[in-house]
């Protein structure tokens, strides 16, 4: 019991974080219908980005860590904007109306681009950081087993709700959020309302690459070690997550994310640590055999 | 006085396909001017051509005395043009006060509710389906939705690609008497695709017949019902 308890704690944590990096996969699928293979990478450089941003700032001698965070993060996100707009633009954009593998293929070389670029100036071991924000609660001690919820996973969670809330306020209550739903159903009718297709489509990118950067800010505060490769693995999970919610469905996307955690954190408790992926994996398949657009996308059936 | 819109020449292909031939067409300010023709004559395309998309590959498209033809899509709507195009593209997964809201792109909150109380005094029923989404309207609701999201902008110039396509005859006459009314009242210059020519004739000061994407005939409304030729091709089957 008690030991479930903390395999949700620890499950729900890594969810949050899947679920971030998720959003900004079917966001992109919605919109224009192609996975961002080098979305993964933008979560791992801006986990790196982050690090860089801190190090600095200690060196500028700003230790207050929640000071240290805040900043770290709006440099981070800021550049992660500029580039996930830069990758758009020069990767993706130039393809558009060519066949549909294209993008794809360009995806996948922006992946390597990135990870090489990353391995080559950060070089390829691990960087490590000394943890921030220690400390925990004992929720309850059972037969010796302490049930921790640390400080780091509160800040997670919270972090995580606070962003997805702002994001969804902005998705389904401002002009832009309406501009990009509209350009997800029909973009051609959008153009026809007046709308900047092209810019709304960059914006998408923008905001992916933002929510991507503060996954990889979680990630490196909870994990304390990064290197250039975390983006491959953390971006096929986060793939996986947001295909198993129903690709293109942004609370699926978060709920698949959760699912992808939890599943990873109690198969690592009670089965075996290198066979959760497998597990994770696998769940996918099966769910995908009974409900093929994922657990909330949608059937399209739409009236002609 | 020059023309509000201007076609020149214009020619446009869907790959090799060439679906214009040289299209030469105005439309004052002020008018209401039908295209009327056969399906597959390149009606559609028309329409969409003055919208940017497909491109005019030849001749020249001016608005107001400006040449559009090279701008982007968005552009060019942003002058005050409003388009309800053929098959109405009703963004599904939004609701029908959302889909209006689209329509009023860059207005003020103030100036979107003007203009959807107008669309509401002209299509009641959309006002009672407000929180109903686009995608499960029935066909009529969504055509009244099309006009109304292309009326929320407050155009200059509205394109109507076929607006009376699956509305019973009493909705038609509706519709029809709401662009007369638009037109008399605000000046609205309409460009209007019909396959009920007759309607339509009788409604436009002007008309154009397309023929395999070139014109072959205009003129006055009751000109164009009078000529055999047309009653012939285009009013044949209990007008
Ligand atoms: N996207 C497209 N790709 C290829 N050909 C097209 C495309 N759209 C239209 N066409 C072709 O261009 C020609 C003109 O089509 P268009 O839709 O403009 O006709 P229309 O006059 O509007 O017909 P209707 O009365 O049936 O609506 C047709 O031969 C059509 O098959
Ligand atoms: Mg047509």
């Amino acid at each position: 019991m008690a030991y479930a308890l903390q395999q949700l704690i620890n499950g729900v944590t890594l969810g949050m974080i899947y679920g971030l990096i998720a959003v900004g996969y079917t966001m992109v699928y919605g919109i224009i219908g192609m996975i961002n293979f080098a979305h993964g990478d933008v979560f791992m450089v801006g986990a790196f980005l982050t690090l860089i941003g801190l190090t600095l700032l200690g060196g500028f001698g700003i230790t207050s860590v929640p000071i240290a965070l805040a900043l770290a993060f709006i440099a981070a996100a800021a550049i992660a904007a500029v580039y996930g707009w830069t990758i758009e633009r020069v990767a993706y954009r130039p393809l558009r109306g060519s066949f549909r593998l294209a993008p794809l293929i360009s995806a996948i070389g922006m992946s390597i681009v990135l990870q090489n670029f990353v391995q080559v100036s950060q070089g390829a071991r691990d960087l490590n950081l000394q943890p921030l924000i220690p400390g925990s609660i004992r929720l309850m001690n059972q037969g010796g087993f302490a049930v921790e919820l640390s400080w780091m996973q509160v800040l997670i969670s919270v972090v995580t709700l606070a962003i997805l809330a702002v994001f969804t306020w902005l998705v389904t209550r401002t002009p832009l959020g309406r501009a990009m739903r509209a350009c997800e159903q029909d973009l051609k009718m959008a153009s026809l309302l007046g709308i900047d297709t092209d810019k709304t489509i960059s914006l998408t990118f923008v905001i992916g690459a933002a929510l991507a950067t503060v996954a990889g800010l979680l990630f490196l505060l909870y994990y304390g070690s990064i290197n250039f490769f975390i983006g491959f693995s953390a971006g096929i999970k986060a793939f996986t997550a947001a295909v198993l919610g129903g690709i293109g469905s942004l609370p699926g996307a978060v709920l698949g994310g959760l699912a992808i955690g939890l599943i990873e954190s109690f198969w690592s408790g009670y089965a075996s640590v290198p066979y959760k992926n497998v597990a994770a994996f696998s769940v996918l398949a099966i769910v995908l055999i009974f409900l093929p657009s994922g657990l909330l996308g949608r059937a399209d059936v739409e009236k002609v | 006085m020059p023309a509000l819109l201007r076609l020149e020449g214009v020619t446009a292909f869907y790959g090799a396909i060439q679906a214009l031939k040289g299209v030469d067409l105005e439309v004052n300010q002020g008018e209401i001017v039908t295209l009327i023709g056969a399906n597959g004559a390149g009606k559609s395309t028309l329409m969409m051509t003055i919208c940017g998309t497909p491109r005019a590959r030849h001749g020249s498209i001016r608005y107001d005395g400006q040449d559009i033809t090279q701008l982007a899509t968005h552009e060019i709507m942003r002058r005050g043009l409003a388009q309800s195009p053929e098959g109405r593209r009703i963004f599904p997964r939004m609701t029908v006060h959302e889909n209006l809201l689209m329509g009023a792109r860059g207005h003020k909150p103030a100036e979107a509710e003007a203009a959807m109380a107008e669309v509401f005094a002209l299509f009641p029923r959309l006002k009672e389906r407000l929180a109903q989404r686009g995608g499960t309207l029935s066909g009529g609701e969504q055509q009244m939705l099309a006009i109304g999201r292309a009326l929320m902008s407050r155009p200059r110039l509205l394109l109507l690609d076929e607006p009376s396509l699956g509305l019973a005859p009493l909705v038609v006459r509706q519709i029809f008497g709401a662009i007369r009314e638009l037109n008399r009242a605000t000046g609205l210059t309409v460009l209007l695709v019909e396959q009920n020519a007759f309607q339509a004739l009788r409604l436009a000061h002007r008309g154009y017949v397309l023929v395999n994407g070139a014109i072959t005939m205009a003129g006055t409304g009751a000109d164009l019902l009078a000529r055999p030729e047309i009653r012939a091709a285009y009013l044949e089957g209990g007008h």
